[in-house]
């Protein structure tokens, strides 16, 4: 069932029979997909102010269509969503809504946040058909709880989301990415000096036949000067270099997991303190793409590979994000799973939206 | 300020809920002397008072879990205190209520350079976190006015913000873990060093629940490596309209600015009788600071001195040395101070879409003629935050009535305007029964829902956010 507008939303989920498979563009397939799919097709800008940075859009929107419609105005969305439908393997068109609802931050996320952090303002229906908001269109907002939050991230397992608004940032005019030539293991420590010099780096990864990568955005001038100068401070850690033409395709391979699309395997991403990481890419073996400092590492394991097993162990916490290996979503200790469990039931009583998705 | 009406049952059972807490809690942690818990009477929203019946001052985790624990068994409310600077009255007592306050838990308990975050008892000060890691070239980003005074655990009760917050974030954005304690005494950790969550993002909620979902007794921060340099402009204008027509330009071109600050006349006079910074005599001004290296500053620089070039400044003051800088801030930073000499006032904290801001100032100077009282403007002007100060005189009857009905009335304009009640400040009590202006039951039921989960007995902080009317079914079970 594909539903237009918040209304016909509403009603979908009140008369539902059973559980509702909660989808947008498809893109994202993670953990268990059950019941009669339920597509959001709630489309268009309902309001772009580019003169206050915020954008209200309807969650069914194409994430392709509002970053057109932004980037015309010299402006984008701060947390650079990634395009997983490739690495995937589901073919689909990434809709805005999905976006929030899986958190989709990509490797600007050290300097700008995650995708939870530029969200400002949702509409959503929850379980009982009732539509809820929360937030609004302005920067700052301590108004009440903050739900915007909770359901970034919640997976459609909590609400269904008609509408979703952003604080927007202004594009930068240039960038660069300086290049260390090091192996995976050794990049965090390379990364952390980089991630702690006054620089503002706004990306700090690891990418195979690349190297470790620190970008810098901003002003062409400043983007020179500060390129330079960390240049002078990674020198100590191997050859450098830095890439001006070819630095934007380096973000977007390792934004969109580029190296890992059409290979097979299980694909895992695990969310750990950056300095953990040498010794999990260590412990994992396989392909790794590092991002966040090393805070982030993707990696591409053998079929049915026992991953949270072999890392351990590692605070955080990984998500299966591709193949059958068991559990989805890292299980919680105690105390938390009794709070999630009382949320859910509390917004989606009938337990109908995206069961077990994140179980 | 309506209360609820206290629980007389409670109020003869103090000599034993005392004598509880003393059981549990070591016997300097309890203080029940009128003339002691008087000191808790109020926080920042002085104008409201009332004396508890007691209050506690836990030195762990441990400690403000039995306290918690022990008030939850006996059916008495807990109003938690960081350090009572609320605006809000975010920490109010009522008289049946025990105030646990955070003031002796304020340690750094770990510092982390290579993953970027300090840890730290909750009732460290905002400010004195900076301080730790300041001598090594970093810094904790968000910086409310009260910086000096403010604990972190008021701070992710209210999710405050501050002057630097356009490029920096709020407290939400730069927090990633906290050791919360739930009023029946349970321990959590949520977060931690690692930069999202795994499940639902209970740190998000957690952050801005105004202390009604548990209490927070350690905090993970984001910490960050210190710019190389900054430097303020300030730039005057001959009206309101026009400052605020600078900002979305300044905003539009792609420049993004750590500050905009705005002062308008009233704001400006009052400062330069309190602190002579030597503003210029003017309607409005802005105070817009850049980050950088000195050639990055001089570049941003040139790009707002243009930009403020086509709305006719009266004056553009570039900082050329510390002091100069310092004295440019010198008036924003006195601004409360200023107007507390003169008068007794009222801070609002609504937040406006930046678009709005030339209508919403013209239409804050009518009601302030409507209403007999003189209205002064300063904020955060890039991220659209409002500071409407209403002046007022407590000894005159009827005046902080007629204060507390336009500011209603401002906070209703914001709202209808397409933005919130409080950018920054919390609800509180202040702004409780004006939820419904901005949320339908809907809203309001969606969100107390999630405090029946953390708090289905509805004791920590009961009072507050949500309307009385809406609240009372729950708070009476």
């Amino acid at each position: 069932m594909r539903v237009e507008s918040e209304a016909q939303l509403a009603e979908a989920v009140r008369d539902a029979g059973g559980a509702l498979a909660v989808r947008g563009g498809g893109t994202r397939p993670v953990g268990r997909c059950l019941g009669e799919p339920l597509e959001v097709g709630i489309t268009g800008i309902t309001l772009y102010e580019p003169g206050a940075l915020t954008l209200v859009v309807g969650a069914g929107t194409p994430l392709a269509e509002v970053e057109a419609a932004i980037a015309a105005e010299g402006q984008r969305l701060p947390f650079e969503p990634a395009n997983w439908g490739p690495v995937l393997g589901a073919p689909g068109v990434s809709t805005v809504g999905g976006v929030v609802a899986a958190n989709v931050s990509g490797p600007r996320r050290v300097q700008a946040g995650a995708c939870r952090d530029s969200l400002i303002g949702v509409r959503f229906v929850d379980g009982r058909g009732q539509v809820v908001k929360n937030g609004g269109r302005v920067m700052k907002n301590v108004t009440g709880y903050d739900l915007v939050k909770l359901m970034a991230g919640s997976w459609g397992t909590l609400g269904v989301m008609s509408e979703v608004a952003f604080k927007l940032l202004p594009a930068a005019p240039a960038q660069a990415t300086v290049v260390i030539d090091l192996p995976a293991g050794a990049a965090p420590v390379a990364l952390a000096a980089a991630l702690g010099s006054p620089f503002d780096v706004s990306g700090a990864g690891w990418v195979p036949d690349v190297g470790a990568v620190v970008r810098v955005e901003g002003l062409a001038e400043s983007v020179a000067y500060r390129a330079g100068e960390l240049r002078k401070l990674l020198e100590k850690f191997g050859p450098v270099r830095i890439e001006e033409e070819g630095s934007a395709a380096i973000w977007a391979s390792l934004r969109d997991l580029e190296p890992f699309v059409g290979k097979p395997g299980d694909l895992w991403r695990f969310s750990v303190k950056p300095s953990e990481a040498s010794e999990i890419v260590a412990r994992l073996g396989g392909e790794v793409l590092l991002d966040w400092g090393g805070g982030l590492i993707w990696a591409l394991l053998p079929e049915g590979a026992e991953a949270r097993a072999l890392a351990a162990p590692y605070s955080g916490h990984a998500t299966c994000m591709r193949g059958a290996a068991g559990v989805t979503f890292e299980p919680e200790p105690a105390p938390i799973a009794t709070l999630t469990t009382a949320l859910r039931a509390q917004f989606d009583p009938r337990g109908i939206l995206n069961p077990g998705r994140m179980g | 300020m309506e209360m609820p009406k206290p629980n007389d049952d409670l109020l003869a059972r103090k000599p034993q809920i005392i004598a509880r807490l003393r059981e549990v809690l070591p016997a300097d942690a309890v203080i029940d002397d009128p003339n002691e818990t008087r000191a808790y009477e109020c926080d920042a929203l002085s104008a409201y008072r009332c004396q508890p019946l007691g209050v506690v001052l836990p030195r762990s985790t441990a400690e403000v879990a039995a306290a918690l624990k022990a008030c939850h068994e006996m059916g008495v409310p807990v109003v938690p205190r960081g350090a009572g600077t609320s605006l809000a009255g975010g920490s109010m007592p009522q008289a049946d209520s025990v105030v646990l306050g955070l003031a002796r838990m304020n340690s750094v308990l770990e510092t982390d350079y290579a993953n970027r975050f300090i840890r730290v008892e909750a009732g460290r000060t905002n400010l004195s976190v900076t301080g730790a890691v300041e001598s090594d070239g970093w810094f904790y980003a968000p910086d409310p006015s009260s910086q000096l005074a403010c604990a972190i655990s008021g701070n992710i009760a209210m999710n405050s913000g501050g002057a630097h917050c356009l490029k920096y974030g709020v407290t939400t954005n730069n927090l990633l873990g906290v050791t919360l304690v739930t009023m029946e005494g349970e321990v959590v950790e949520i977060g931690g060093p690692y930069l999202d969550a795994g499940g639902l993002d209970l740190l998000g909620l957690i952050c801005g629940s105004e202390g009604q979902l548990g209490v927070v007794t350690e905090a993970t921060l984001k910490i960050l490596p210190k710019p190389e340099g900054a430097r303020p402009v300030l730039i005057g204008f001959n009206s309101n309209e026009v400052a605020g027509a600078c900002v979305a330009d300044i905003i539009k071109a792609g420049i993004l600015p750590v500050a905009i600050e705005f002062m308008d006349r009233p704001c400006i006079v009052a400062t330069e009788a309190f602190c002579h910074a030597g503003y210029p005599d003017c309607e409005a001004l802005l105070i817009v600071e850049c980050e950088g290296s000195a050639a990055e500053i001089d570049e941003q620089i040139g790009m707002i001195r243009q930009i403020a070039g086509r709305h006719d400044p009266v004056e553009f003051r570039e900082a050329q040395s510390a002091d100069e800088a310092a004295r440019i801030w010198l008036g924003r930073k006195s601004a409360f101070g200023a107007m507390g000499q003169i008068n007794d006032y009222m801070c609002l904290d609504g937040t406006i879409p930046v678009s709005e801001l030339p209508f919403v100032l013209r239409r804050i100077g009518e009601l302030s003629k409507e209403y007999g009282l003189d209205v002064a403007n300063v904020f955060h002007a890039g991220d659209g935050n409002m500071h409407p100060l209403i002046l007022y005189n407590a000894n005159k009857p009827g005046d902080q009535e007629l204060c507390e009905k336009l500011g209603a009335e401002i906070l209703k304009l914001c709202v209808e305007a397409g933005g919130c009640l409080t950018g920054e400040h919390g609800v509180g009590i202040e702004k409780r029964d004006l939820m419904d202006v901005q949320f339908a039951p809907a809203d309001l039921e969606a969100q107390m829902r999630v405090k029946d989960v953390f708090d289905p007995k509805w004791l920590l902080n009961p009072a507050k956010v949500f309307p009385l009317g809406a609240s009372a079914s729950r708070r009476v079970s």
